[in-house]
């Protein structure tokens, strides 16, 4: 492998090259400006003083952020969990579907992506809103079922519409709907490679269907279930318009708060270190699953 | 209802349209322009016969552009902004070639402080005597040096008929009540958020001492569980889809779906309101200034400005575009809330970063609550 790098390292440069390039000059130099606007602080209106201080940190990690930050990983939870639960009989169906219909539902997983998150949040408001189509389809059967008890002398009373929108159920419910594709995709990648033989050798030596999926499944879809967990919880913590669009007055998370650094309150040193708390915890996270697989690894050799 | 989205982007909306579209917004703004375009006639004033005009959305009339530029033959290319603060982000670092912009009232003090406006030739602004006597002398730019007015709004309380006892006019229904426990929408802008509350409790929503922001906060919290939502000025299109029946918001957005929904109405509170006032600028290092100031001119014209608020319905300053206006909008108590309240309303201002920095975490504050 080495070897052959060195020979061809004319052709490795020209390939690499622009992207790497790229990579620099749109991601690591912004991230390192805004890296460095954490350690400075609002000398004018305009103008942002790099002085080395830690007092944005110092700010950020006051109990009135952490507690916010602590709100976002519950929610980031709780929607890992339920794309978890959601995710993976769906990834097992396709898995064990027949090679034409699992191009189809395959195809179905990806599909909302060929649409703006922004417009399916939208359509979304448009679905849970008091006057919309869940509350308007409840609402007509209710009608149906309270004509139907009047037929019989009996009285269902007027339908009361559910309050779905602009409240915490409809943030996670949100989030699971954008995150779940990316749970399944991963888990369904792990357990495609599963190798099936032995799935039957468990049956066949005695192991319930339970046991076999407990012992067997889980412990070899275990790379897919964790970096289907990781996809789908650090994009869940930094989530901002999902919140911001659906949910109600105690909705808000770390995300929102960010955004309003950068905008309204014009603080953007203070943005940026509560942006890189977020970071930091990403790279702790990144680096735990590294460790635990490389554990993996070497218990296995 | 009609399907939410397609009434969403159908609809103009100043405030409310691009504010949800942040990120669309974001893609919106200017592309090269300066270099790559063609370079465009040399007009009599020895500059190019085009202009820059750095805009809100749905916020001029529907020939006005043409109308400027049949009369003097400069090309008027719009760019649009979602809020200020995207505004004065994309002029902070420099002014990218903008000739005319349009900040409100408490950003042409930010943008003064920071330098970055052109003073005005009133010289060359010869229809400035239209302005109505109000926006003459205005507290955040006396003499108007710096900014002439657009338009002007003001808050209030947008409401439901059918679904509100009488005329809510007090802030106390939204801020101080469980009355309509959970048909309440608020503000989430910080600054309107507390500047509103101490008025309520009143105070002027200037130099706000912290004591009573601290109350103010302590008061929302309490009124929190009675709250449906703290909205981000999109409360009309919530007020119009029966998500909640009682909203802070402007008149001049609540004006525009009561044309649509007869059972809609506005107050301004008993106890008096902020005043926003939308203005043109020129910014400093406007490659055109002198056409700048010939597009200014153009819109304090009584004729120009009636086609600008026959179209976006948005209250006037200027007299003579008033006096063409048909009876349906000079007459509108909503566009034009009665005298002895506006009496009560006052500008507010621009109180330096610590302040915003202050409001901004008193919010964070009560939100996570």
């Amino acid at each position: 492998m080495d070897e052959a790098w060195t020979r061809a390292k004319g052709v490795f440069a020209a390939l690499a090259g622009p992207p790497v390039v790229w990579l620099a000059v749109f991601f690591l130099i912004p991230l390192g400006v805004i890296w460095g606007y954490s350690f400075g602080e609002n000398a004018s209106l305009t103008h942002i003083a790099v002085n080395g201080t830690f007092a944005n940190y110092a700010h950020a990690i006051r109990p009135l952020y952490l507690g916010i930050i602590v709100k976002s990983l519950c929610f980031a939870g709780l929607t890992t969990v339920l794309c978890l639960l959601i995710g993976f009989p769906v990834a097992i169906a396709i898995t064990f579907a027949s090679q034409k219909t699992k191009a189809w539902l395959l195809l179905l997983i990806m599909l909302p992506f060929w649409t703006n998150l922004l417009i399916r949040t939208y359509a979304l408001m448009a679905v849970l809103r008091t006057e919309g189509y869940v509350n308007q389809a409840l609402g007509f059967l209710w009608n149906g079922a309270g004509r139907i008890a009047a037929v019989f002398g009996q009285s269902i009373g007027t339908f009361t519409p559910l309050e779905l929108l602009h409240n915490n159920f409809a943030v996670v419910f949100g989030l699971v709907y954008v995150q779940l594709p990316f749970m399944v995709l991963p888990l369904y990648a792990a357990l495609d490679r599963l190798d099936r033989s032995l799935l039957e050798a468990s049956l066949d030596l005695g192991a319930s269907q339970l046991t076999t999926f407990r012992r067997v499944v889980i412990p070899l879809a275990l790379p897919g279930i964790i970096s289907g967990v990781l996809v789908t919880l650090i994009p869940s913590i930094g989530a901002y318009l999902t919140p911001d669009l659906l949910g109600g007055p105690s909705s808000m998370m770390i995300a929102n708060v960010i955004e309003r650094q950068f905008k309204t309150a014009n603080d953007w040193p203070f943005g940026a270190a509560l942006s890189f708390m977020l970071m930091y915890m990403t790279f702790i996270a990144i680096a735990v699953q590294a460790v635990v697989s490389r554990g993996r690894q070497a218990r296995a050799t | 209802m009609t399907a939410g989205l397609g009434r969403f982007a159908n609809r103009g909306s100043r405030r409310s349209l691009l504010a949800g579209l942040g990120a669309v917004a974001a893609g919106l703004s200017f592309t090269g322009l300066e270099g790559c375009a063609p370079k465009a006639a040399i007009g009599a004033n020895g500059e190019e016969a085009k202009l820059n005009l750095y805009n809100w959305d749905t916020y001029t009339g529907k020939t006005t552009l043409a109308d400027f530029k049949s009369a003097t033959g400069i090309d008027v290319k719009m760019s649009l902004f979602a809020n200020n603060d995207e505004l004065f982000a994309k002029l902070k670092a420099g002014n990218p070639g903008f000739d005319v912009i349009v900040p409100s009232n408490e950003f042409v003090t930010r943008f003064r402080l920071a330098d970055l406006l052109m003073p005005l030739d009133l010289a060359k602004i010869p229809n400035n005597i239209n302005l109505m006597p109000a926006f003459v002398n205005p507290p955040f730019d006396p003499g108007r040096r710096w900014s002439m007015p657009y338009t002007w709004l003001v808050l209030g309380i947008g409401y439901r008929k059918s679904k509100i006892d009488g005329v809510p006019d007090s802030w106390k229904w939204v801020m101080d009540s469980d009355r309509y426990k959970g048909r309440i929408g608020l503000f989430s802008e910080s600054d309107d958020l507390i500047e509103l509350g101490a008025k309520y409790l009143g105070h002027s929503v200037r130099n706000i001492p912290t004591p009573l922001i601290d109350r103010v906060a302590e008061m929302y919290i309490r009124q929190k569980p009675n709250v449906k939502i703290f909205h981000n000025d999109e409360g009309q299109d919530l007020l119009l889809a029966g998500d909640i029946d009682i909203v802070m918001e402007y008149n001049g957005d609540i004006a525009q779906v009561m044309t649509e929904d007869p059972d809609l109405d506005f107050v301004v509170p008993r106890e008096g309101s902020i005043l926003n006032s939308d203005c043109l600028c020129i910014p400093k290092g406007a490659p055109r200034p002198d056409n700048a100031h010939q597009f200014i001119n153009f819109l304090l014209d009584g004729k120009n400005g009636a086609e600008v608020y026959g179209t976006i319905k948005y209250p006037t300053p200027n007299a003579a575009a008033l006096a063409l206006m048909p009876p349906s909008y000079r007459d509108n108590r909503v566009i034009f809330p009665p005298n002895a309240v506006m009496a009560r309303c006052e500008y507010a201002d621009f109180e330096g970063l610590e302040r915003a920095h202050l409001y901004d975490e008193t919010v964070t504050r009560i939100f996570a609550a």
